[in-house]
């Protein structure tokens, strides 16, 4: 097992490459001027800019959170640059590109390393992709065919632009800027992100989806999502993400907006593979975003499904407010954790609505000397009569360097309310990986095989294709880590 | 409390000479150390994690008096009848926090286990508490501790003999009496098993007409290697009154814990539970019930460390919370790295009967260690309707039905106890809370 051991510690984060290309970046540090200068360049509405302003100064007044059950040095605010674009994208005269073809080939080419080629999945995927590229949206696909339907998809950016009341009427609805450190900070300098709107009665053709990628040196990436489902609607939606190989911690700050009104769908899934760190723990994306949806009208429902691969540090708790009676909310996790990656991750699900039902399983999966935490809050407020909530959060141990911790908070203030708490911690057992070795498989292939069906609970809620990668991606991150 | 939490230097200079145990240099030192830490961390308010269901307010806000030892009396025939009913036990009584030497029934020494009052050895023998104080409860732990630790002056030291055990359970009882003042008291108690020694202790604390009184209670256990005990905690004070109590364990190799903790009053009510299984093949079982209506409010928070291989525990708390009731239940079981094999398992139950009632659970599992087995659930809830519906179909009345569900509930909890007479005493308290007391009687 000792090769195996080695061989994945000689596995290459295989997104680590670098891109070439020129940008324009904004120097290092955060004041006014800095989100003034963000604003203009993207030509914001007046109403964005006092957002933003009021949300740093907001923000100035509030301290970093130090609850969650990880560790890293202090984050030097100031020393992070605020705001990076393709230069190409820049002479264009902030112009978007009208089609593929004027989009910077380089840009194309990282796609293509990515697993992603616009193309193709143009032709053959059916997937319509907004792809983010350091701060701003590089390229939409599909746009054409969506608009046939009735559903808005485009950058953040460009929402502003077009559809600058439906930013003003949502932006900030379910994530409010006070809502803690990081929004604070995502709400003042957010540069870009993906904005859907799908229209009352209107089931989305198409999976839609974005790629997140974070590639100048000492940039942080601050996208912000706003996603709008109508009466009667449904829209399924994917985010990725990667990053380059660096030394040094980048800060990753998004903020993911979710409203479904009534008798609206929303399902929202995360394949996240943000650059983890080398072996000894060294550089590694921070990923602390703030996740939330809103299940405001009757009957609707908020699906988070998420597999977190990457980061160094992982914060982050999408949540279900269940104002509307009837709405469901549901939370499927994944989480790896390998080397020295530390992940404090988990849902929060607040029952306001009657009759309100939420599910949350989470699997946790620690290895080598990765720290893995699930945080979890079920709150079930008077008014939510008839709640209703099953969580199980399974940790799976690798190694004896690693370790899983489990903190669920639950809050029960309805009588007629049911919630159920199962969480269990345990190794691969010697039993099942015995079963599978006599039966000639690989002790490798044995792992992966209990592993995934561990996993299987949360990789059947994903869509198709991404199933697949997730599955893929779980063996490149545990490989050699058993013995 | 004002006064202690201003003044508590003060205060203990004030009282200096006059405490058993003064004269002692190192548990002057002790209690010096306590204020000053005190003085640091004040009591614990709602940003500390710790405490962040239960506000100490009600408590900080407060006039407390300490009691003199000489208000330790009280009618013989009224503490006869807060005692477990038909408990063969040795007894020592301590009226607001002193021992009541009439009332009790004395030192207790044999070749099996030696009983004393704390008052007794701090002032005659303070030298055999070395090391032994303050050891398994550091006066850090909160600030409650802090202030047992300065201001204990009474309990209990009880020492069980090595390969010996102890017949009879050993019953402390703690009554809070209404007096003109409310009054502060800081029992401590010390159990120390020698090797394979056994015994059952039960600390029993009452309220006596309706007293605001506040308890602040610490108990300290040793068990050595293969000891065996069973602690018993019944809380019943004032329905007015305050109490925090806390029990520390440490438990060497092969040795067993049976901790039951039974809270029924008090106003406000917090219990810290802490056991460190140091050493290989150390087990712990967790017993919890609490019931509380009105405007009661219960915590509890428990932690049991794996610190070494080889280790087991096992924890159940169940609650029924009626009225305006308030509960927390906060239950952390920790595997340290390298303590492969421990088995840890825990639950958390409850039932909520009113729309004002509220429980905040959180179950912890912190593990370091990756050949474990480790499982804990919570539920909340109301009583199975099938349940229910089974019984009333049988022609059994909905109240009556719903009496007996409750019930079992708090049987399930209760029949862990091996002390009969307890157990007897409390399944009929059980049922004397419940409506058609005396047709559930028929039942069970």
């Amino acid at each position: 097992m000792a090769a195996n051991v080695e061989e994945f510690v000689t596995q290459r984060y295989k997104q680590g490459f670098i891109t070439d290309i020129e940008t324009d970046t904004v120097p290092p540090g955060l004041n006014e001027d800095v989100i003034r200068l963000i604003s203009h360049k993207k030509g914001e509405p007046e109403f964005m800019l006092d957002w933003r302003l009021k949300a740093y100064r907001h923000w100035l007044t509030m301290t970093e959170p130090n609850w969650a059950h990880v560790h890293y040095p202090p984050i030097d605010f100031q020393d992070i640059s605020y705001y990076s674009a393709p230069k190409s994208r820049e002479q264009q005269n902030a112009e978007a590109p009208q089609s593929l073809d004027e989009v910077d080939p380089k840009l194309l080419e990282t796609y293509e390393k990515l697993g992603i080629p616009l193309h193709e999945q143009e032709k053959l995927a059916g997937v319509a992709v907004d792809a983010v590229f350091d701060s701003v949206s590089v390229t939409t696909t599909f746009k054409d065919k969506l608009a046939e339907a009735g559903v808005i998809f485009c950058s953040m950016s460009e929402a502003l632009q077009e559809h600058p009341e439906l930013v003003e009427q949502y932006i900030g609805s379910v994530v409010p800027y006070t809502d803690n450190f990081y929004a604070g900070l995502n709400s003042a300098v957010f540069t870009d992100g993906s904005f859907v709107y799908v229209p009352e009665g209107v089931t989305c053709p198409m999976e839609l989806s974005t790629y997140f990628r974070i590639n100048e040196a000492k940039t942080g990436q601050f996208e912000r999502t706003l996603i709008i489902a109508e009466k009667g609607s449904y829209v399924s939606y994917l985010e990725g993400c990667t990053a380059p190989q660096r030394d040094e911690n980048q800060l990753h700050a998004a903020v993911v907006e979710l409203i479904a009104h009534e008798d609206a769908t929303i399902k929202y899934s995360t394949v996240q593979n943000w650059y983890p760190g080398d072996e000894e723990g060294k550089g590694g994306i921070y990923n602390f975003v703030t996740k939330r949806g809103e299940a405001r009208g009757d009957r609707s429902k908020v699906t988070w499904t998420q597999v977190e691969t990457g980061s160094a540090i992982t914060m982050k708790y999408p949540g279900c407010v269940l104002t509307g009676n009837d709405s469901v909310g549901e939370f499927y996790s994944v989480a790896v954790t390998s080397n020295y990656q530390q992940a404090d991750t988990g849902t929060k699900m607040v029952h306001v609505g009657r009759n309100t039902r939420s599910t949350v399983v989470a699997k946790g999966i620690s290895a080598m000397q990765g720290e893995q935490s699930y945080r979890g809050l079920v709150k079930i407020l008077p008014s939510a009569t008839g709640a209703r909530n099953y969580t199980q959060c399974d940790s799976m141990l690798i190694g004896d360097q690693c370790g899983a911790h489990t903190f669920p908070y639950i809050e029960v203030k309805e009588p007629g309310a049911v919630v159920e708490h199962e969480a269990s911690t345990s190794k691969v057992s010697d039993e099942q990986l015995f079963y599978c070795r006599q039966r000639g498989i690989s002790e490798e292939d044995a792992v992966n095989l209990i592993v995934n069906g561990f996993c299987k609970d949360v990789f059947r809620e994903l869509p198709m294709e991404f199933a697949v990668e997730a599955q893929a991606l779980l063996g490149v991150t545990l490989e050699g880590a058993v013995g | 409390m004002k006064a202690v939490d201003e003044t508590a230097t003060r205060m203990l200079d004030r009282l200096q000479g006059e405490r058993p145990g003064d004269a002692s240099d190192w548990i002057a030192g002790l209690r010096r150390d306590a204020v000053a830490r005190f003085a640091e961390m004040g009591l614990p308010n709602q940003r500390i994690e710790d405490w962040k269901y239960t506000s100490t307010k009600a408590i900080a806000k407060r006039d407390f008096a300490r009691p003199d030892a000489a208000g330790a009396t009280a009618d013989a025939n009224r503490i006869e009848a807060l005692r477990v009913p038909d408990l063969d036990a040795h007894r020592l009584v301590f009226i607001n926090g002193h021992y009541a030497a009439a009332l009790s029934d004395g030192e207790m020494t044999d070749d099996a286990v030696r009983v004393r009052n704390l008052a007794q050895v701090l002032a005659e023998d303070p030298d055999a508490l070395k090391d032994r104080l303050a050891d398994a409860a550091p006066a850090d732990f909160s600030g409650f501790t802090a202030l047992n630790t300065a201001f204990a002056e009474d309990g209990a030291v009880i020492e069980i003999a090595a390969d010996r055990r102890v017949e009879r359970p050993i019953e402390l009882l703690f009554v809070s009496t209404l007096r003109d003042e409310a009054i502060a008291a800081h029992p401590r108690i010390l159990i120390d098993a020698a090797h394979h020694g056994e015994a059952t202790i039960i600390e029993h604390y009452v309220g006596m007409d309706d007293p605001q009184n506040l308890t602040n209670a610490v108990t300290e256990v040793h068990l050595a290697e293969g000891a065996r005990v069973a602690h018993y905690r019944v809380q019943r004070e004032s329905r007015k009154g305050f109490h925090i109590g806390s029990v520390h364990v440490n438990q060497a190799a092969n040795s067993r814990l049976e901790q039951h903790n039974v809270q029924i009053g008090a106003a406000l009510c917090r219990t810290d539970i802490n056991t460190a299984l140091n050493a290989e093949g150390a087990e712990t079982l967790y017993n919890g019930l609490y019931l509380v209506n009105g405007r009661q409010h219960v915590d509890t928070h428990t932690r049991i460390n794996h610190n070494q291989p080889n280790t087991t525990s096992e924890e159940a708390y169940r609650g029924i919370l009626d009225g305006y009731a308030r509960g927390v239940f906060n239950g952390r079981v920790y595997v340290a790295p390298h303590a492969q094999k421990t088995a840890a398992y825990q639950s958390n139950d409850n039932l909520l009967l009113s729309g004002k009632a509220e429980i905040d659970t959180k179950p912890e599992l912190e593990i370091y260690a990756d050949d474990v087995v480790c499982t804990h659930g919570a539920t909340v809830g109301q009583l199975d309707t099938r349940a229910l519906f089974y019984l009333r179909s049988r022609g059994v009345d909905h109240e009556t039905a719903r009496g007996l569900l409750l019930y079992a509930f708090a049987e399930a909890a209760i029949e862990r106890m091996g002390v009969e007479p307890l157990r007897n005493w409390l399944q009929g308290f059980v049922i004397e809370e419940l409506p058609h007391a005396d047709r559930l009687q028929e039942f069970v």
